[in-house]
């Protein structure tokens, strides 16, 4: 009886090993990856029906901030257009909001700091795991989008950084829902300080009801579009087309 | 002399109905889940495997623990893959949490939990517990008056597990969601910040984990058979009945036999009985 128990025990742990190896077998199935990945669509449709469109991400006090706000990601694009930038204190670096808009515009720090400003105590979770609160002030994209007059057709907007993966300017982008969403703000301080290198100098967006990877940093461009295809492999940004990370992050 | 069969009682009085279609339909649903959400969420712990308190937590603040790397044979997938670990569980994440709802509704319909998992006081009496235990250390687990009725260590367990691991699990689930810390900000105040739900929905995870393997090995030594049996067609032998105690040993094998008039027809019976209990029949 032993002897049985052993080899019952034995066959249910060799199986687990077999299901779970199983799971990578099934899902090579291009059927049940695309099951599996519509996943994302109905967190996203969960998420979206269960929250009003403006409902806030929780802030928090400056006493509730991390004592220190560890950088992830790139930690210094350390390319020539990059470091000229970085040599000039960034007087010379200009924000473009182009695409879908009626009045393309080319934006300095000093313009940024024209628009109606907005400062945050939020937490910052990176798809990894950990989280870090942070003070960040900017103007909100929302205005930036609405001076340049975005067509009502816009249903995104990209984002295009200084940084290269791979050969190629990062990216990201949101819809329209967070674009417009009031703690979206284009970021050039943190923690009362301007944003230094690490954390994405001179401006980085703040997208915070969603992970991480979105909040692009070292932003060069802002597109407004009605469609991602065509823009890197058409799936909305650099981790979205090379590692399977989900376009919508809210979880 | 003609081989005139018996006939069987219309209710079989040696086997009863115990899982409703309810109780399969989840306890199968929820298996595949359970399986798959803890094997990618090893996967997923490997990304950042330390863990805090309160609401904020990175590498330079204090971690309460620091995890091992789980191996490749328990993660899924197997290879180091955050995007594929995440989109596993964030799928079966929603399989975990509406198929328990269904459940739930279905079991207070039924009368399920009414009937089987409430705690009576009597259960929970000292005296009662340690009778329990001791059943339990002696392989005994069945009332044999009331041979349907769950006994209380079974109650504590599957309550537990039903009404605090499980939804312990889904609530810090929900609470690491900064999408739905916008939409319910309460249960990120429930749990007191990102963090320490992230660290409550690895402990409950465990919990869930021991619940599952003493699970499986009492379901082994009660008898793997007919437990499985029962869980896919609702119906459970009785173990410890007359015939089933009689078809263990040949006295008994003996006796069951001159219960029938026709020897030969129920001896196919009984021969099949016997060969169960040795198989499964280790738990009395």
């Amino acid at each position: 009886m032993i002897g049985r128990r052993g080899l019952i025990g034995a066959m249910a742990g060799g199986g687990a090993g077999l299901l779970l190896s199983g799971c990578d077998r099934v899902i090579a199935q291009p059927q049940v990856r695309d099951i599996i990945f519509r996943g994302e669509d109905m967190q996203r449709g969960l998420q979206r029906a269960l929250m009003d469109r403006d409902a806030l991400a929780p802030e928090f006090s400056a006493d509730q901030r991390s004592p220190y706000f560890r950088t992830n990601g790139t930690r210094d694009p350390g390319t020539a257009a990059y470091n000229a930038l970085r040599a000039g204190r960034f007087a010379d670096w200009r924000l473009q909001v182009d695409g879908l808009v009626a009045r393309p515009l080319s934006l300095s720090l000093p313009n940024l700091g024209q628009f109606a400003q907005r400062a945050q105590i939020t937490r910052h979770d990176c798809v990894e795991g950990w989280s870090a609160i942070g003070k960040w002030q900017g103007p909100k994209l929302g205005d930036v989008l609405q001076q340049a007059g975005v067509r009502a057709r816009a249903r995104y907007v990209v984002f295009t950084c200084a940084d290269l993966y791979g050969g190629a300017p990062y990216y990201e982008s949101v819809d329209m829902v967070d674009a417009f969403h009031p703690q979206t703000i284009l970021a050039w301080a943190l923690n009362d300080r301007f944003l230094d290198v690490g954390h994405g100098a001179p401006c980085r967006l703040r997208v915070e009801r969603q992970l991480g990877y979105k909040h692009a940093k070292y932003l060069m461009r802002v597109t407004a579009v009605d469609s991602l295809a065509g823009i890197g492999k058409g799936r909305g940004g650099y981790w979205e087309d090379n590692v399977d990370y989900d376009w919508y992050a809210g979880i | 002399m003609d081989a005139t069969l018996i006939t069987l009682p219309a209710s079989d009085p040696i086997s009863i109905r115990r899982h409703s279609l309810a109780t399969r339909l989840w306890h199968w649903v929820n298996a595949v889940a359970i399986f798959i959400l803890i094997g990618s969420g090893l996967g997923i712990s490997n990304a950042h495997p330390r863990l805090y308190w309160g609401r904020y937590g990175a590498n330079f603040d204090a971690a309460w623990a620091t995890l091992p790397r789980f191996p490749a044979w328990i993660t899924i997938p197997q290879s180091y893959n955050l995007a594929i670990s995440r989109r596993w569980h964030l799928f079966f994440a929603m399989v975990l949490a509406f198929g328990l709802l269904g459940y739930m509704v279905a079991s207070l319909i039924n009368r399920h939990f009414q009937r089987d998992l409430r705690l009576r006081a009597k259960d929970l009496s000292p005296a009662h517990l340690v009778a329990d235990v001791r059943a339990h250390l002696q392989f005994r687990f069945h009332d044999e008056a009331h041979p349907g009725a769950y006994n209380p260590l079974q109650k504590l367990s599957y309550a537990g597990v039903v009404f605090v691991a499980l939804p312990l699990v889904i609530l810090t689930g929900v609470a690491l969601s900064p999408g739905m810390n916008a939409a319910w900000p309460w249960v990120l105040e429930l749990f007191g910040g990102r963090q320490s739900a992230r660290s409550i929905h690895f402990i409950a995870m465990a919990a869930i984990t021991l619940f599952v393997v003493v699970h499986l090995v009492l379901v082994i030594l009660a008898g793997w058979r007919r437990a499985l049996w029962s869980m896919i067609s609702g119906r459970w032998r009785v173990p410890g009945t007359m015939e089933d105690a009689r078809a263990e040993t040949p006295a008994g094998a003996a006796a069951a036999r001159d219960l029938s008039p026709d020897n030969g027809a129920h001896n196919t019976r009984a021969a099949g009985v016997a060969d169960d209990a040795r198989a499964g029949g280790i738990g009395r």
